[in-house]
C-alpha cells in the first residue's frame, strides 16, 4: 500500500474520531518504491483536506505530511516532535478554533458525505501537470485554485451540513440558518435547489422542510 | 557465509571442490535474534569499523543496521577474548546465543560455477604526502564523508568536523585522489565513478545546509552515465557550489581553528590558495585488498592494475573456465553496471549448469487451509517481549490482560521472542488448539518478519491473510524508552488498532500462472544476440526479431574496439552460433504489428519477409539499439574529408589513402550532443577519437593529430589509451560550449585545407589549423523505432529518449512493465564490452522468469464491484502499471483489474469517486475500522464527560 492510498475520507474519518491532529508519512518525493509516485497523490490529498479543514474552521495545520525514507528515522523522530508540540499547543480539536466538539463532529461529517465528490473536482479541475514539490505548492497556494475550491466546495458543504441537519428533525428556513450560522437567503436558495433534486420537499401545513426518504 | 573466506579451489568446471573456513563470530547465529541488548551492556568502546572508525561501536555489534544476517558479531576488543575478564553479554542474552567457545571451522563443498565479486577498495590517501589525510584532522576521505552524510553515520546525520563538532561551512573536494596519475602509488586509471559521486555530495550537502559553500577541484568532468549529465547541471547550480578545473594539494593547518588550506592554480590568476573548515579527498577504486592472493587461490590473471584479467568479447569470463567474474572485480564500475554483471554472471553460470536447475531443492508442503468464512472471528492476540528491546519499556503482561479486554479477542499470551523457532511453533499449535482465526502478533516492523508470521499462520491451516502485526517496537518501545507508562498506554493503543483490523480482515487467494517458456528478443545487433543465445543455452526458445536484412546491427560498422577486439569475426563467429542454434528463430526484415498479453503470457505479431507471423512468448527482451547523428555542423556532408568517428574508423580499416596519409587530421567531441537538443553525453566518442588517433599514429607516426574536446572522458582504463595518444604526441585541446571550433574550407596553394579555429586556454590565443582530415565525434542517437517499440510493449521512455529501466541502480536490465527486459544501446550509449555485459544480464533476469513454471500473483491487489463500477475511467488513469481497463459486460463498459499486473499500491482505491474499486487486504471497511479503534471506548467517554462538566 502506497501513501497515496490514505484517503480524505481516512483523515475526516479520524478528526471526526477525536483525533486532535493527523500525520502522514510518505516515501521521499521522486524516490517511489513503485513506479507510480504516488506520494505526490497523497500530497494533493493532504492540500486538499487542508483546504476542507479551513472550510469547516479547522486549523489546517492539525494535518501534516512529511517524506522521508527507511533510513530517516532521526528526521521522522524530529518532525514527530515537533508536530507534537504544534498540536499540544494548539490543545484539543476545537478548542483553538473555538468550535464545540459536537459542531466540529457534524462538520467533518457533513464533509465526509463530499468525498466522492472531491474526488470527482480533483480530477476535472485539481489535478497538477508537472510532479513536483514547487508546482504542486504553487497550484494550491494560488489564488485561482483557492477561487475555485471555495466556489466548488462552499456550496456543498453547506448543502451536505443542511440534510444532516434535517435528519434529526424539520426545520423551517429561519431555524436552519440560524443553527448553521448561514444567511437565511442562501438556505433558501440552496433549499429551492434540493427540492428539484428531490432531496427535500417542504411540508407546507409544518412549514418547514423536511428530508425525502430514501 | 559471512566470515568466511575461501581457502583452496580444486577441480573444474561443473565439478569444483572449495575449502572454506570461517572464523567465529562468538555468537550462535540460528539464535540470535539481533535483539542489540548485549551491545548495550557492553563496556568496551571501539572505533567503529563500519563508520569510518570516526565514531565508537562496541566490542559485540551488529555490523550496520541492515546487515544481513541481522545478528551481533565479538571483535577482538572484547575483554574475554584478550583477557578473560567480563561476560557480561553472556548474562544478558535471553536466547543463550553468545558462544566464546567458538573456534574457527572448515568446511568443503562441491559446487559447480565460481563468481568472484570481491569488488574494490577506496585508495588510500595517506600514501601521498601532499593531502594530508591522517595528519589534518579536518581532511577526510570522500569514504568518510559518505558515513558523516548517512542517518547511520556517525554523527546520525549530522555533517560535523572532528576538530570542534561544528558544521563545515566552505567545504572542498578535491578530485582524481589516486586515480589518473603514474606516479607511485598512484592509479594510471580513472575510476570512473569520483565526479558523480561528488556532485552527489555537493548535492547531499546543500540539501542538509543550504548555506554551506562547495567548491570543488576537477579534472574533467566525466558524466558519462545515463542522466549524469544534467546531475552535474544540478549540482553545478546550486547557489555556493564552485567547480574550478585545477590540481590541487592541501598545504598546512591554521593553528587554532584547524581550517585547512589548499592550494590550486587557474590559467587566468595563476597559483592561489584558499582556506576550507573541511577538505574531502575524492578518492578512486584500488582493486580488492587480497588480489594477489585471489588470483592464486582461484587460478585466475590479473590485469597490470591487479583486476580480473578479462577477454572484451565477455568480459564476465575469466581465462579458468566456470570461474566467473561480475562487479568492479572486473574494473572500476557503478552500481548499475555491477549489478548488470551479476545477473549475467548468473546467466553464464545458468549456461553451465542449467542441466541441473533446480536438482537441490524441495517443495515445501503446508497443511490444508481451514474455511473459517463463517465463523465470527476469533483473534488471538501474541505480545512479543523481544528480549528487553520491548518489555524494558512496555509492560508486556498488562499489555497481554488488555487485549483479552477487546472484542473478538479470545485468547492474548506473552513470548520472549515470537520470531524464534520454538514461538512459531507455539502460535501455530494454540491457533488450531484455541480455534483461533486469526492472529495479531504485537511485535516489530512488519517489514523484516511480515513473511515469517504468515508461513506461521499457513503451518496453522490458516489464510495467510489474516494476520495483522501491530508495531510496539520501532513505533513504541524504541521511541519512548523513557516515557514507560505511556509507552504500555500506546502499545495498548496500537494493539487495539490491529485487533479492530483484524477482525475485518477477509481471506485471499494468491494464485498462480503459467509462464511460457519461450523468449521474444527485439533486435539482432550483438546485445540482442547475446542476450538470445545466452536464454536458448539455458533450453529455451529464443525468436530473434530483426528489422534488417541480416544480424550485426551497429557492430557492422565497427571494426576493432580499444580494447583490441576485432569486432568483425567476433561478429561473424557469433551470427554463426545464431544460426547454428537449435533453439533460436530468426526473423528478417521484420517489423512489429501488435503485442498483447503480459508476463508470462505475451502474444506477438510480426511481419517478416511479406508473412505475418504470431509468436507466443513468457518475456520480451528489447534490444533495438541506437543511431549515428547525422551532423549539420562543420561542413558535414559538405565536404568529402569531413568524417564521422564510426566513419573514420571504416576508412581506416578500408585503407582510405587521404585519410592514411594525412598530414594533419583534426577531431572536433561532443557534436550534436551535450547541448540543448541533446542534453547527455554520448559516453563513446572520446574512447573512439583515441582509438582512431592511435591506429593512425601507428600507421604514420608523424601524422599530427590534434582532437579538440571539452572533456576527455575516458573513463576505466581507457584512460591508459589516452595517455598512450599523449606521449604519441596527439595534441589535446580543450573547448568551450560558448565558442566552438570554427571550420572552413580555404585554399591553401594547390589544395584546399580545412581550416579548424580554436581558441586554446593554456597559451591564451586562438589556434588555426589546416586539416586535410577532420572527424566528428557526432553523437549517438535513439533509434527512429524506439517510441513505436515502447508504445507496442508499454514502456516508457526516459527524457533523452532512450528505454526507461525499472530503477536506474537497482533494476538496469528491466521495464517497470513486468516480463519485459533490455538491454545495449537502446538502454543509453556504450562501448561492446559493456553491450555484451549488459546482454548477459538482460538473459540472467529473463532466465528468473523463464524457469519458473509459475509466476505468483499477490493476494492484495485491486478488486472492482461492477455494480457500482460507473465506467468513469479514474481508475485507469490513476494506476501507472497499466494494470486496469475497460471490459465489455452485460451492464456496459466497467473496470477489470489484471491481477497479475497489479502491484497493490491502491491509488485508484483512493480515486474511484464511487469505492468500487477496492484494494483487498487493504479494505476502507478495515483502514476506517483502525481509524476509529484509535480513539478507545475509554477516551471518548472521558471527554464527554469533560464537556458536560463544563456545562
Amino acid at each position: 500500500m502506497c501513501s497515496g492510498r490514505v484517503d480524505i475520507e481516512f483523515i475526516l474519518r479520524a478528526f471526526a474520531g477525536g483525533q486532535d491532529g493527523v500525520f502522514i508519512g510518505g516515501c521521499k518525493l521522486d524516490e517511489c518504491n513503485y513506479v507510480t509516485h504516488g506520494n505526490y497523490d497523497a500530497l494533493s490529498n493532504t492540500y486538499l483536506t487542508k483546504k476542507i479543514l479551513k472550510h469547516l474552521g479547522i486549523n489546517p495545520d492539525r494535518l501534516r505530511i512529511e517524506f522521508m525514507s527507511g533510513a530517516d528515522g532521526q528526521l521522522l523522530a524530529e518532525k514527530t516532535d515537533e508536530f507534537t508540540h504544534q498540536i499540544k499547543s494548539l490543545g484539543p480539536l476545537g478548542s483553538s478554533e473555538g468550535l464545540k466538539k459536537e459542531e466540529v463532529t457534524f462538520n467533518l461529517e457533513a464533509a465526509r458525505k463530499l468525498v466522492p465528490f472531491m474526488r470527482l473536482v480533483e480530477r476535472e479541475r485539481l489535478r497538477v501537470p508537472v510532479k513536483s514539490k514547487k508546482a504542486y505548492k504553487d497550484f494550491f497556494e494560488s489564488e485561482e485554485t483557492n477561487a475555485l475550491f471555495d466556489k466548488i466546495f462552499s456550496e456543498k458543504l453547506a448543502v451536505s451540513r443542511i440534510i444532516r441537519l434535517l435528519k434529526t428533525a424539520p426545520l423551517s428556513t429561519g431555524a436552519i440558518a440560524e443553527k448553521l450560522g448561514l444567511k437565511p437567503s442562501d438556505v433558501s436558495r440552496h433549499m429551492i435547489s434540493s427540492s428539484r433534486h428531490g432531496m427535500v420537499r417542504y411540508d407546507t401545513a409544518g412549514k418547514c422542510y423536511t428530508l425525502v426518504q430514501a | 557465509m559471512t566470515f568466511t573466506e575461501v581457502e583452496r579451489v580444486e577441480g573444474e568446471k561443473g565439478n569444483f571442490s572449495v575449502t572454506l573456513k570461517t572464523r567465529p563470530r562468538y555468537i550462535i547465529e540460528d539464535r540470535c535474534t539481533g535483539c542489540t541488548t548485549c551491545v548495550k551492556y557492553c563496556p568496551v568502546q571501539y572505533p567503529d569499523r563500519f563508520n569510518q572508525e570516526i565514531s565508537m561501536n562496541k566490542a559485540v555489534h551488529v555490523y550496520f543496521s541492515q546487515a544481513i544476517p541481522l545478528v551481533a558479531y565479538i571483535d577482538d576488543s572484547c575483554l574475554f577474548l584478550k583477557e578473560g575478564k567480563c561476560d557480561i553479554c553472556r548474562g544478558v542474552c535471553k536466547m543463550d546465543a553468545i558462544d566464546f567457545k567458538q573456534t574457527p571451522k572448515k568446511v568443503d563443498i562441491n559446487v559447480g560455477a565460481i563468481i568472484l565479486s570481491a569488488g574494490i577498495t577506496p585508495f588510500d590517501p595517506s600514501v601521498k604526502e601532499e593531502y594530508r589525510y591522517r595528519e589534518y584532522e579536518n581532511v577526510v576521505t570522500s569514504m568518510d564523508y559518505e558515513r558523516l552524510l548517512s542517518s547511520t553515520g556517525p554523527y546520525e546525520g549530522k555533517v560535523l568536523r572532528k576538530t570542534d563538532k561544528k558544521h563545515p561551512k566552505k567545504i572542498a573536494w578535491i578530485q582524481c585522489v589516486g586515480s589518473r596519475r603514474v606516479t607511485p602509488g598512484d592509479n594510471s586509471y580513472c575510476s570512473g565513478v569520483c565526479c558523480t559521486y561528488t556532485q552527489k555530495q555537493v548535492i547531499l550537502t546543500k540539501d542538509h545546509d543550504t548555506e554551506a559553500e562547495c567548491t570543488i577541484f576537477h579534472n574533467d568532468i566525466r558524466s558519462f552515465g545515463k542522466d549524469f549529465e544534467r546531475y552535474f547541471q544540478r549540482a553545478s547550480a546550486y547557489p555556493g557550489v564552485e567547480f574550478i578545473r585545477s590540481y590541487a594539494a592541501v598545504t598546512k593547518e591554521i593553528p587554532g581553528s584547524k581550517n585547512v588550506v589548499v592550494r590550486y592554480a587557474t590559467p587566468d590568476e595563476g597559483v592561489k590558495e584558499k582556506e576550507f573548515d573541511m577538505v574531502v579527498l575524492s578518492v578512486g577504486l584500488n582493486p580488492p585488498a587480497a588480489y594477489k592472493e585471489i588470483s592464486e587461490k582461484f587460478g585466475i590473471d590479473l590485469n597490470s592494475h591487479g583486476f580480473a584479467k578479462t577477454d572484451s568479447s565477455n568480459p564476465i569470463k575469466t581465462n579458468r573456465p566456470g570461474i566467473f567474474v561480475s562487479g568492479a572485480f572486473q574494473g572500476p564500475t557503478d552500481i548499475p553496471e555491477s549489478v548488470f554483471t551479476a545477473c549475467g554472471a548468473g546467466s553464464q553460470t545458468g549456461e553451465l549448469l542449467d542441466y541441473r536447475r533446480g536438482k537441490l531443492s524441495t517443495q515445501r508442503v503446508y497443511p490444508d487451509e481451514r474455511d473459517v468464512s463463517q465463523e465470527e472471528p476469533r483473534i488471538g492476540v501474541f505480545v512479543c517481549h523481544c528480549g528487553a528491546n520491548i518489555s524494558s519499556v512496555v509492560n508486556v503482561p498488562s499489555t497481554v490482560e488488555y487485549a483479552l479486554t477487546l472484542p473478538n479477542v479470545v485468547y492474548a499470551k506473552q513470548q520472549i521472542f515470537s520470531c524464534a523457532t520454538n514461538s512459531a511453533k507455539e502460535i501455530t499449535d494454540l491457533a488450531r488448539e484455541k480455534g483461533l482465526n486469526r492472529v495479531v502478533i504485537a511485535a516489530c516492523s512488519p517489514r523484516t518478519l511480515e513473511p515469517l508470521f504468515r508461513d506461521t499462520l499457513r503451518e496453522a491451516g490458516l489464510n495467510q491473510y489474516y494476520l495483522d502485526m501491530a508495531n510496539i517496537r520501532e513505533h513504541c518501545s524504541w521511541v519512548h524508552s523513557k516515557q514507560k507508562e505511556e509507552a504500555t498506554q500506546k502499545a495498548q493503543d496500537i494493539v487495539r488498532m490491529s485487533v479492530a483490523r483484524a477482525s475485518r480482515l477477509e481471506p485471499l487467494q494468491e494464485f498462480d500462472l503459467p509462464v511460457n517458456k519461450t523468449a521474444l528478443v527485439v533486435g539482432g545487433g550483438i546485445a540482442g544476440m547475446t542476450c538470445a543465445l545466452s536464454i536458448a543455452r539455458q533450453g529455451h526458445e529464443v525468436h530473434i526479431v530483426e528489422k534488417a536484412k541480416d544480424l550485426g546491427g551497429m557492430a557492422r560498422r565497427l571494426h576493432t574496439t580499444l580494447e583490441g577486439l576485432d569486432v568483425q569475426t567476433y561478429l561473424d563467429k557469433l551470427i554463426q552460433k545464431i544460426y547454428q542454434n537449435p533453439l533460436i528463430h530468426v526473423s528478417h526484415e521484420a517489423t512489429i504489428k501488435n503485442v498483447e498479453g503480459y508476463l508470462g503470457n505475451f502474444t506477438t505479431t510480426i511481419e517478416t519477409e511479406g508473412r505475418i507471423k504470431e509468436i507466443k512468448h513468457g518475456a520480451s527482451v528489447l534490444a533495438i539499439g541506437a543511431e549515428e547523428y547525422k551532423p549539420t555542423e562543420y561542413l558535414y556532408g559538405q565536404n568529402e574529408n569531413v568524417f564521422t568517428h564510426m566513419e573514420l574508423g571504416q576508412e581506416i580499416a578500408k585503407g582510405n589513402e587521404t585519410v592514411l596519409n594525412a598530414e594533419t587530421l583534426v577531431m572536433i567531441q561532443c557534436v550534436g550532443c551535450r547541448n540543448e537538443d541533446r542534453n547527455y553525453c554520448s559516453r563513446v566518442c572520446c574512447g573512439h577519437a583515441v582509438k582512431n588517433a592511435l591506429k593512425l599514429k601507428k600507421h604514420n607516426p608523424d601524422m599530427r593529430i590534434y582532437i579538440l574536446f571539452r572533456d576527455m572522458r575516458t573513463y576505466g582504463f581507457r584512460e591508459d589509451a589516452y595517455r598512450e595518444a599523449s606521449e604519441n604526441d596527439v595534441k589535446f585541446i580543450r573547448y568551450e560550449p560558448e565558442d566552438k571550433p570554427l571550420v572552413e574550407a580555404v585554399k591553401e596553394g594547390k589544395k584546399t585545407v580545412l581550416r579548424v579555429t580554436v581558441p586554446d586556454y593554456i597559451l591564451g590565443k586562438r589556434l588555426e589549423l589546416d586539416a586535410d582530415v577532420l572527424s566528428l565525434a557526432a553523437a549517438v542517437i535513439p533509434s527512429e523505432s524506439t517510441k513505436e517499440i515502447a508504445g507496442l510493449f508499454k514502456v516508457t521512455l526516459s527524457p533523452d529518449g532512450y528505454f526507461k529501466e525499472a530503477h536506474v541502480k537497482l533494476k538496469p536490465v528491466e521495464f517497470a512493465t513486468d516480463g519485459v527486459f533490455l538491454c545495449g544501446t537502446a538502454h543509453y550509449p556504450k562501448h561492446v564490452p559493456e553491450t555484451i555485459n549488459q546482454a548477459y544480464g538482460a538473459a540472467g533476469r529473463v532466465l528468473t522468469l523463464l524457469s519458473r513454471d509459475t509466476v505468483t500473483a499477490s493476494g492484495s491487489v485491486a478488486k472492482v464491484t461492477e455494480y457500482d463500477c460507473v465506467s468513469c475511467g479514474a481508475c485507469i488513469t490513476a494506476c501507472t502499471y497499466q494494470a486496469i481497463e475497460f471490459v465489455d459486460t452485460p451492464k456496459g463498459k466497467k473496470a477489470w483489474v489484471n491481477p497479475i499486473l497489479c502491484k497493490g499500491d491502491g491509488l485508484c482505491n483512493a480515486k474511484c469517486p464511487t469505492n468500487a474499486i477496492v484494494l483487498k487486504h487493504f479494505t476502507n471497511d478495515a483502514l476506517l475500522g483502525q481509524i476509529d479503534a484509535a480513539s478507545s471506548a475509554e477516551e471518548i467517554m472521558a471527554e464527554m464527560d469533560a464537556v458536560l462538566e463544563e456545562v
